[in-house]
């Protein structure tokens, strides 16, 4: 997928720019929900993890109680723990994995697993975690410093963008049988469980596809 | 319980989770067989969030904007194109059909 380092660091930049739009959008929804702009900004630099950011100012913006938020957001968030199992070796052993546990993310995930040797997974790894960091960041303060001035993101279709990105990034590793198949049965039960059970359980209970990647190591 | 509480209890209950996996990989030796199955773990996931941030929102359908926008990156995706290539083209199909009405 990319010839030489610098390329993957383009495409790093890239996704960057795209998250420092969502990160402002969260920004003024924060602040718009009544958060002060320095809880906006305490959550984008401790928490990073935008999708349960929003789950949080969305329970508190509809009246919702802080202990539902924070159920609803670790919920949404336990998914990290078994993806720092798969790439363990990528955020590295030492001191080095305190810093890098922060970084672990859906899209320094896939970033690092599209690669295929362990020098440019480490690279993807680190570039991507410390530059989303940054954008994630930076759009936040400015959207919560501008809420109510700035657009709406899906008006330039970012909410496309983010999908669209994490699936050129797991192609590459559909290349066995096995791959496909546990990736085409994830898809599937994440879809239907949707409706179902709550954020984040969903995501969770798609490992129930593992079971279709058993026999036949591809 | 405070609003700042639950932030600070989110971001460390985050930080755990996020930490938990390097720590127990470490401590325990992965045989190559568990190491395939966490690779697909990982697999597994991401395309279950490929999938429903594509498609859904809430409980409910995401739209039609948003669904066509992954669907027109996913064909670049599939045909090679350039990373950016298919990013911009998932963004500029999702905003073309909301600025047609679509949504």
């Amino acid at each position: 997928m990319w010839r030489t380092e610098a390329d993957l660091l383009g495409d790093v930049l890239a996704l960057a720019a795209a998250i420092t739009l969502v990160g402002a959008s969260f920004g003024a929804l924060a602040v718009t929900a009544g958060l002060p702009v320095w809880l906006a900004m305490a959550m984008s630099l401790l928490v990073f993890a935008g999708g349960s950011q929003f789950l949080v100012v969305g329970v508190l913006a509809a009246g919702g109680s802080p202990l539902a938020g924070l159920v609803g957001g670790l919920l949404v968030n336990a998914r990290h723990l078994p993806f720092g199992l798969a790439i363990a070796d990528v955020i590295g052993c030492g001191p080095v994995r305190w810093l890098g546990a922060h970084l672990l993310i859906d899209e320094s995930t896939a970033f690092a697993r599209a690669q295929d040797e362990p020098h440019r997974a480490r690279l993807a790894f680190w570039s991507s975690g410390i530059a989303l960091f940054v954008g994630w960041n930076v759009g936040t303060l400015v959207g919560a410093i501008a809420a109510g001035r700035i657009g709406e993101p899906e008006a330039f279709g970012i909410d496309a963008a983010f999908p669209a990105a994490l699936l050129a990034l797991l192609l590459p590793g559909l290349r066995g049988a096995a791959d496909r198949r546990v990736a085409a049965g994830a898809a599937a039960i994440a879809l239907l469980a949707t409706p179902l059970l709550p954020a984040g359980l969903p995501v969770l209970a798609a490992l129930a596809a593992l079971g279709l990647g058993r026999e036949s190591a591809s | 319980m405070s609003v700042w509480v639950a932030v600070l209890a989110l971001a460390a209950g985050t930080y755990a989770l996020r930490l938990a996996g390097p720590l127990l990989a470490q401590r325990l030796t992965v045989p190559v067989r568990v190491q395939r199955m966490l690779g697909l773990a990982a697999t597994a996931m991401l395309a279950a969030l490929v999938t429903t941030a594509a498609l859904t929102d809430g409980s409910g359908f995401g739209g039609w904007a948003r669904a066509a926008g992954v669907a027109v990156g996913a064909m670049a995706a599939w045909r090679r194109s350039p990373f950016v290539v298919v990013v911009v083209l998932a963004a500029v199909t999702a905003a073309a059909l909301r600025a047609l009405g679509v949504e």
